[in-house]
């Protein structure tokens, strides 16, 4: 309780030292005590510093109010037993409370709610106000993808790289509806809100990767609206905006592993063999996988099996040969000419992604063809494209 | 003042009641009556909630499992919007206000009908026509944007978004009418003896809620109205990219639909009030109380609805202050609980069914009034906001309280209403099934929430699947303990037994006319002259 007192601008030094958490000061007992009844009400992981203390809030508003509503349980089912209807036509005495119970009643619960108001809403301002030197990324969402960008000019989609152990302010905004930023694991969460910026701020406490939700529908993609963040040691972290690209197996190597946290769009790590194996991770990773299909079936746009070369009727009633200007005008004007009988939903990508990185877009798509494969990548087709 | 009572003729020849006379189909569309008026409506609210609970349950169904079970995510969208449209507006906010407040209203006050029997039948009519709109949407596809129908997604959604606001709008109106009759009536047509604070606790409820459709309702349809012309038209007042403001609306959205809770938990309360006093043969533990408590919520639930928006980006200040009004409003629900259970103290208990629906409420309510409680404080929301943690705790407050206090309000007053008996036991079976198939849905959604799963989810990681699959079975128990309700019920109205005048030994009221009640309730004009819950042992 004594850190609630605390000025933001000693917030992170104090969180480093330790978690924070009143059930800390009973030492080990009170972290069996935590673990214990985090895994009973089924929540996450405490993986930044903000978490430990938010549940113990709930821990103590739980434990009171279960009190409270035994006490009342018991009380009615007692009266239900011992003043059972004996006689029909029976009439009972009349009972009225007095003032002093309605009004101790009344005060006690409200000095009680107000109280967890109180500490409620001191944690809520610790987590609004990011204490000065915090690091800054500026969060994008757009249907249906996060994009993160850094003050130093890396920017990421997806996936969040964050320091371990330092404070992280988001300054949250969206490119077209409403969406909202949550972190299970962190307890917090953002509405990313076209127009404005809103913030917030975490520090995770130890290097491992988070999932991330969309948790303001946005869209028939919203349930997928998915990303991670990803905490790094602060050695690796300078690494990484250096320039440093980990893949799946990096990751692993650091003890991070993505795919357990979510089950994710980044491919397993191969060896980049040859342009359409590159094609399907950035595919992967730019988020086409969230809409486009690869296995024939129509999703939120077309599949993109047997897409490349076939002739398509666009919601114009123009028929569109589907080659390399269609795709790459698809992707940088998405709106220009749309499949009939798809929404008008896809983003543009103009500026997002490289011209190396459509060109091995192109070259995997080349590839979907035919049944689907057992393997996850078909084999280029001899002779050219099937018609 | 000791022994003149509501003035009627105890035995009347069969076939005289309001149900026959006069007879033919056509006197029911015509019909002015209260009574007549509130039958419609209660078999019309049910209609909407058979139709809600079948969206409720393909939504159940289609979260068996990760990915897609029955639909695609398009139609699970639709299912949940229609899901939250039809439930909110067709039948949870005019169940029991339009059905039960119409038909007992004027009865409890000793009045031979609202104070404008005419308005009363056109809120009827609109309310079916804004239902048929609403119904239209469906038919052209249905929205996908939730019942809340939050801008610019809204705006900007290919689905169809203006029937579906339109339609509201019109059920509006037919609430707004419903709620100046009651305001009237009950300033207007209190029978000599009824002073204000002699009124059953119902009718303040009622009262109470009226108030708050009348003040709140109109910023609603103000708001779906800006909502369809945004869609329709690219109006843009609330599309940042043309210079409007999203979260305007949400303002404007939950300055109605926070009061909106109470307009649906409000009536059930005076349900819950009614049914204890006459299980338990005894006065309420303080009359005093519930009707402060009534208007404390009808007042302070205006100043709340910030609490919807802890994460949306209002300023600190604004959630500190909502926060704390939001504690200021549970009190009120806390205090009616603690009396509720003090009226059975000392009392008369019959555990009939009604009394065991009353059970169940004062569980359910409970739980899902405390995690309204623990949702206020401000770092917790931010938690579980938009996860099934809020799923649950309104669920709880809306089915297990409203509508287990409408299934309480149906057995209590179904021999008023119809002057037949349903079967006991089969009654009794079926409040236990409703109650296990009802913690059995939304038990595991908290822990859900607890674990991070958003809401409107038609896809979710695989280790939530063993809590959605308890959900969704507990869903199929929920549906079969109302099915079995429906069916007995349906049953009773022909082939039941006959109830005779006051099957409860009830000292309220409206049991004081024979049941079913004659067209014009009473022969003679009634003058009150005891209170309604009078069931002590000497005149005092």
């Amino acid at each position: 309780m004594l850190a609630l007192r605390q000025a933001p601008e000693g917030i992170a030094r104090a969180e480093a030292a330790d978690s924070t958490s009143a059930l800390a000061g009973l030492g080990e007992v009170g972290d069996a005590l935590n673990q214990a009844l985090r895994r009973i009400l089924f929540l996450p992981e405490q993986a930044s510093t903000f978490a430990a203390r938010v549940d113990q809030l709930h821990y103590f508003e739980l434990g009171l109010m279960s009190g409270i509503a035994a006490v009342l349980g018991c009380a009615g089912i007692w009266f239900a037993f011992r003043y059972r209807r004996r006689a029909e036509g029976e009439r009972t005495p009349r009972v009225v409370a007095p003032l002093w119970l309605e009004l101790g009643i009344a005060g006690g619960l409200l000095g009680l709610f107000l109280f967890w108001w109180l500490i409620g809403y001191r944690q809520y301002l610790h987590a609004k106000v990011a204490p000065a030197g915090a690091l800054e990324v500026y969060v994008t969402g757009k249907q249906w993808m996060w994009e993160f960008a850094y003050p130093r000019g890396r920017n990421s989609q997806g996936v969040l790289f964050v320091p371990a152990g330092r404070p992280v302010k988001l300054l949250v905004t969206s490119r077209d509806v409403i969406h909202s930023f949550y972190v299970p694991a962190f307890r917090i969460k953002q509405d990313a809100v076209p127009g404005r910026y809103t913030t917030i701020w975490f520090q995770a406490r130890t290097a491992g990767a988070y999932r991330v939700f969309c948790t303001e529908l946005c869209g028939v993609g919203h349930s997928r609206m998915w990303g991670k963040v990803v905490a790094l040691a602060p050695g690796d972290f300078e690494r990484w905006l250096a320039g440093w690209n980990p893949d799946a197996a990096d990751l692993r190597r650091l003890g991070i592993d993505l795919d357990g946290v979510l089950p994710g769009d980044v491919p397993a790590d191969e060896e980049e063999a040859d342009l359409a194996r590159e094609g399907q991770r950035v595919a992967a990773v730019r988020g086409c996988l969230r809409c486009h299909t690869v296995d024939g079936t129509p999703y939120i746009g077309p599949t993109w099996r047997g897409l490349y070369g076939s002739v398509e009727t666009m919601t114009t009633g123009e028929r569109v040969f589907v080659d390399e200007a269609y795709i790459t005008e698809s992707m940088m004007d998405p709106l220009a000419r749309i499949v009939a009988g798809y929404p008008a939903d896809m983003p543009s990508y103009q500026g997002l992604i490289s011209a190396p990185e459509t060109a091995a877009i192109i070259e995997y798509m080349k590839t979907l063809w035919g049944p689907v494969p057992p393997d996850s990548v078909a084999p280029p087709p001899p002779g050219g494209v099937p018609r | 003042m000791s022994t003149v009572e509501v003035v009627v003729p105890l035995s009347r020849p069969a076939g005289d009641s309001y149900l026959e006379v006069p007879r033919g189909f056509r006197s029911w569309l015509v019909t002015t009556d209260h009574k007549r008026i509130g039958v419609i409506f209660l078999f019309a609210t049910s209609a909407a909630l058979v139709l809600g609970g079948v969206f409720a349950l393909l939504l159940r169904a289609e979260l068996l499992t990760p990915g897609r079970t029955i639909v695609g995510p398009l139609a699970y969208n639709r299912f949940f919007t229609l899901h939250g449209v039809i439930m909110v507006w067709l039948f949870m906010i005019p169940s029991i206000p339009s059905a039960f407040g119409n038909f007992l209203l004027p009865i409890m006050l000793g009045a031979k009908d609202v104070a404008f029997p005419r308005l009363n039948r056109a809120s009827v009519y609109v309310y079916a026509a804004g239902a048929v709109i609403v119904l239209s949407g469906l038919v052209l596809g249905g929205a996908d944007t939730g019942w809340t129908f939050y801008p610019p997604y809204s705006g900007r959604t290919p689905t169809s978004v203006a029937p579906i606001a339109l339609g509201v709008f019109v059920l509006g109106i037919s609430t707004i009418m419903t709620a100046i009759n009651f305001i009237v009536t009950t300033h207007t047509l209190r029978a000599e003896g009824m002073g204000w604070m002699r009124m059953p606790l119902f009718v303040w409820t009622i009262y109470a809620t009226s108030i708050i459709q009348l003040l709140a309702t109109p910023v609603l349809g103000m708001a779906l109205l800006l909502v369809a012309l945004d869609h329709a038209f690219r109006l843009g007042v609330f599309d940042p990219t043309v210079g409007g403001d999203p979260i305007l609306y949400q303002h404007l959205f939950w300055f109605y639909s926070h009061p909106a809770v109470y307009i649906m938990i409000l009536p059930a309360m005076g349900v819950v009030s009614e049914v204890v006093c006459t299980f338990a043969r005894k006065n309420p533990f303080s009359y005093t109380a519930i009707v402060v408590a009534t208007l404390g919520i009808a007042f302070v639930g205006f100043l709340t609805w910030g609490h919807h928006m802890f994460v949306a980006g209002m300023s600190e200040l604004d959630v500190g202050i909502f926060g704390a009004l939001s504690m200021f409003v549970a009190i009120f629900s806390a205090i009616k609980v603690f009396t509720w259970v003090g009226t059975l103290y000392r009392g008369s208990i019959s555990l009939d069914a009604p009394l065991l629906y009353l059970y169940e409420f004062l569980f359910l309510f409970g739980v899902g009034g405390m995690s309204g409680v623990a949702l206020a404080s401000p770092s917790l929301d931010v938690h579980w906001h938009d996860t099934y943690f809020v799923v649950a705790h309104f669920h709880f407050v809306m089915v297990g309280g409203t509508i287990t206090a409408w299934l309480a309000a149906l057995h209590y007053w179904f021999p008023k209403m119809f002057g037949r008996h349903y079967p006991q036991r089969v009654a009794a079976l079926g409040t236990l099934l409703v109650f296990m198939g009802f913690l059995g849905t939304f038990v595991p959604q908290f822990l859900l929430g607890n674990a991070g799963m958003p809401r409107r989810y038609y896809d979710y990681p695989p280790e939530y699947q063993a809590l959605h699959v308890l959900s969704t079975m507990g869903s199929w128990a929920l549906g079969g303990g109302l099915l079995l309700t429906a069916v007995y019920l349906v049953a009773a109205l022909r082939g039941g037994r006959r109830a005779g005048t006051n099957p409860w030994g009830s000292r309220s009221f409206e049991w004081d006319t024979p049941s079913p009640p004659p067209q014009h309730n009473f022969t003679e004009q009634p003058v009150i002259a005891r209170g309604p819950y009078d069931y002590a042992r000497e005149e005092g």
